[in-house]
């Protein structure tokens, strides 16, 4: 006897419905049996034509699974288990391999985070461009080429009829990015999958790229899937948002509605991340460190790198250092350090002059001036505990032995909230803020008078970062520490500043008190810096673009 | 800490093999039946309850000639893997956090090493040297450090590139705690894994020079030496060369078993604790 089927609901215009999606995995770990983890448990959503859904969530809340799973994979030995995804009124995952292959690349495209690590470095754009047109068979090489070169016009990449013939490496970023943009729409697709596809890029192409994707989501009239954690981009491209936490579902509403009126308490939380409370402090007569007229070059003198900075820190306040990649914020944080000798210039810390190489220095030159990495996974050794981290400071610069020594890493980690069990512990055994937090331990071990923070919350989630900074403002109440805070995201320094330096391509182009730098009248750079960064607004990204006056360097 | 239960049987098998073959080297002078250069039959005598592996090509019996050749085969294999194990890792190292002049230096004169096949350059060493087992050691492990040498300064150049490491230089610390605090521990794995075949090599080694008259000399013999004593017997049916050989596959085997297993729990960022 036949299966009598229910006929699919079809509301109008409904292209993607997913029902009850679970997504399994089974984990490995070595010694134990293996074990069925569950990704995604119990997610619906549906997605109407030409609209934009966006996936928001922090590392691991499942959200790049649910959006691949709209095309049917499971990245990684990860498999879909349970639901339904409804394409066009089809259910994909009943379709086999076959219906998949028909599937991907011509109802479904997917745009990745790392645009220089998807593209195939030994082809040309073009050919990468249209390959899933012409593997489809919806268009003749010659039509599809067109399409590539107007959809490289809409998306304004510069030069869009020669673009396509150039390698991979030979595009920068942001555009490189946008190519891949043109990629997923060229095939004429019903549907994207954005994952992430700004996140790497700097604040300046952010919003260029963004403002390119969401006009050419608008033109095609295609829908999106747009999956990211920063719920400030989010707000820009999409209509409807879901909120995601370990696999599950908090909140869906309208964007507006999740930005303006959240219910969960979830959502709350990340919508009023980066609302820290801090106090601009008045500059010292004396600054604690001072760096004067500082030049410095790689490959002996042949690629200037800083050119001409001087920047001041007053103890225990704190510095921020802004620009986007390659303006020279780290390199000035590895002159300081003495691991880049200066070729010019002068740095003076706690009165004395500081000698150029880092060998010459005294031991409490060294002592005072500690440095906190972006990867805290790479900052710490991964064979030595907890305990040694922390405690071999204290052993090298004042000498702690045994159980004294225990003690005192004991009351670090008070400090740093987390509890003595921890002691023992290898890297391996911490989540990302916990070994952050060792990383502070560590420099707040050898009592210094500095940290320079190099990033230190750019790989974290955001509520993560935000119990990192609001540690590190208590900290430095407590002892007296001056922080030289190295970013690119300006929401971090509104919130812990005291003095901003702006750094644009090896020079400072702006420094003094945070009040000063962030008030007009801007210079030209400073300008484009602060009106790209997104706020949690609708309708930003519109008048943002409008007031620019500068084009970004486009790294 | 050990925990018995978890060893797999791999490495059990690895565990058990190389123990036996380590106490039948250090017991050799009490459990062989009959002395090392003792003629005690005929010519290749086959096994019976008296010669239980039978005798050699000059009437020895095979089975106390095998016993005192695990221990000169073990000895001398064991002590050339440690030197050129100490030597090159430590040079190795060297190379790659100091870098610069040094590292060009050391990294040369190990490629003019290297250059010169080390059987050839092993043989004009020896044959100028007075024969005896110091002199095979260090030029045992002295040329087979140049390849440990290569591998730990690149696995040593990668360590060093990491944040931990600059962390470290950034607090002051001294060449040592850099290279045995910091890299060494991270380093394990791959040199863990060498160490289990460079044993091997160095018994191959050992058996070919001896093979060539420039290895043990006898009436001593470790078992390379002892195929090719034996090896005329093989044309006749007689079996007295394939048990040396066999020995030497079983000690192979075992001991990268055990290796194998050393590498898991070395590779574990936990301590080992999982």
């Amino acid at each position: 006897m036949a299966k009598v089927q229910m006929p699919p609901r079809r509301e109008m215009g409904v292209l993607l419905e997913i029902r009850n999606l679970k997504v399994e995995a089974t984990v490995y770990s070595p010694g134990e049996n293996p074990r069925d983890v569950t990704i995604v448990d119990g997610v619906s959503l549906a997605l109407k034509r030409g609209k934009v859904l966006g996936l928001i969530g922090e590392s691991g809340a499942g959200k790049s699974t649910i959006g691949l799973s709209s095309m049917g994979y499971g990245r990684g030995g990860v498999r879909i288990t349970g639901g339904e995804v409804l394409l066009n009124g089809r259910d994909i995952l009943k379709g086999g391999v076959q219906g998949l292959r028909r599937v991907r690349g011509s109802e479904v495209c997917y745009v990745a985070q790392s645009a220089a690590a998807a593209f195939n470095p030994a082809h040309r754009l073009m050919g990468q461009v249209v390959e899933a047109a012409l593997l489809h068979g919806t268009a003749t090489k010659a039509e599809a080429e067109k399409r590539a070169v107007a959809l490289f016009t809409k998306l304004r990449l510069p030069d869009p009829k020669s673009i396509g013939y150039r390698y991979p490496h030979q595009v920068s970023g942001g555009q490189l990015q946008r190519v891949m943009t043109a990629m997923a729409l060229c095939s004429e697709p019903d549907l994207i999958v954005f994952d992430e596809p700004t996140t790497a890029l700097d604040v300046t192409t952010q919003i260029e790229v963004l403002a390119a994707i969401k006009d050419a989501i608008r033109d095609n009239g295609v829908a999106a899937l747009y999956i990211t954690h920063d719920l400030a981009v989010v707000t820009q491209v999409s209509d409807e948002i879901i909120v995601l936490r370990d696999g599950k579902m908090v909140e869906h509403g309208e964007t507006r509605q999740i930005i303006e009126a959240p219910r969960m308490d979830y959502t709350k939380a990340l919508v009023s991340v980066r609302s820290i409370e801090h106090e601009e402090k008045e500059p010292t007569p004396k600054p604690l460190l001072s760096v004067r007229n500082v030049t410095a070059a790689y490959g002996g003198g042949a690629v200037k790198v800083l050119q001409d900075v001087s920047v001041d820190v007053h103890s225990g306040q704190t510095l921020a250092v802004v620009g986007e990649s390659g303006s020279g914020k780290s390199t000035l944080a590895r002159v300081i350090t003495g691991l880049l000798p200066p070729i010019a210039g002068s740095i003076t810390f706690a009165s004395r002059t500081l000698a150029r190489r880092l060998a010459d220095r005294s031991r409490d030159d060294l002592r005072e001036l500690q440095m906190i990495y972006q990867m805290a996974d790479v900052a710490m050794n991964p064979r030595q505990t907890v305990g040694t981290i922390i405690g071999r400071p204290l052993e090298f610069y004042f000498g702690m032995r045994g159980r004294e020594r225990d003690k005192r890493v004991a009351e670090l980690l008070d400090e740093i909230e987390m509890g003595k069990g921890f002691i023992d512990r290898y890297p391996a055994e911490l989540s990302g803020g916990q070994k952050q937090r060792v990383c502070i331990a560590r420099a707040l071990a050898a009592k210094p008078k500095l940290i320079i923070c190099d990033e230190v919350t750019s790989a974290l989630d955001p509520l993560v970062a935000d119990g990192i900074l609001k540690l590190l403002l208590r900290l430095q109440k407590i002892e007296d520490v001056g922080y030289l805070f190295i970013t690119h995201d300006l929401a971090t320094v509104k919130a812990i500043a005291d003095s901003i330096a702006v750094m644009y391509r090896g020079e400072v182009v702006r420094h003094g008190s945070k009040t000063q730098v962030l008030t007009p009248p801007f210079d030209a750079y400073t300008d484009l810096l602060l009106s790209s960064v997104p706020e949690m607004e609708v309708g930003w990204l519109e008048s943002a673009i409008k007031g620019r006056r500068m084009e970004s360097a486009g790294n | 800490m050990l925990n018995f239960k978890r060893i797999p049987l791999g490495a059990w098998i690895g565990l058990i093999l190389t123990g036996l073959l380590m106490i039948c080297a250090l017991l050799a002078p009490w459990i062989a039946p009959y002395g090392n250069g003792e003629i005690v039959g005929d010519v290749w005598e086959p096994m019976s309850w008296t010669h239980w592996l039978g005798t050699d090509n000059l009437g020895r019996d095979l089975l106390s000639r095998m016993l005192y050749g695990a221990r000169i085969t073990i000895f001398i294999s064991a002590m050339a893997t440690a030197l050129s194990f100490s030597l090159g890792a430590m040079l190795g190292f060297m190379a790659a956090v100091v870098g610069g002049l040094l590292d060009m230096l050391m990294s040369r004169i190990v490629d003019l090493l290297m250059a010169i096949p080390t059987l050839i350059f092993g043989l004009v060493v020896l044959s100028v040297l007075p024969a005896n087992n110091l002199t095979l050691i260090l030029v045992m492990g002295i040329l087979s450090s140049t390849r440990v040498y290569r591998l730990s300064s690149a696995v040593a150049a990668d360590i060093n590139a990491m944040d931990f490491v600059e962390a470290a230089r950034l607090r002051g610390e001294r060449l040592g705690w850099i290279i045995f605090r910091e890299i060494l521990p991270n380093a394990l794995s791959p040199l863990v894994a060498e160490l289990g075949l460079r044993f091997i090599f160095s018994v191959l080694f050992l058996s070919a020079l001896s093979y060539l008259g420039l290895g043990v000399q006898p009436p001593e013999a470790d078992w390379g030496g002892m195929v090719m004593e034996n090896k005329d017997g093989i044309v006749f049916g007689i079996p007295a060369a394939l048990i040396p050989a066999a020995a030497i596959a079983a000690l192979a085997i075992s001991v990268n078993l055990v290796a194998d297993w050393v590498l898991t729990r070395t590779t574990s960022f936990k301590g080992g604790r999982d």
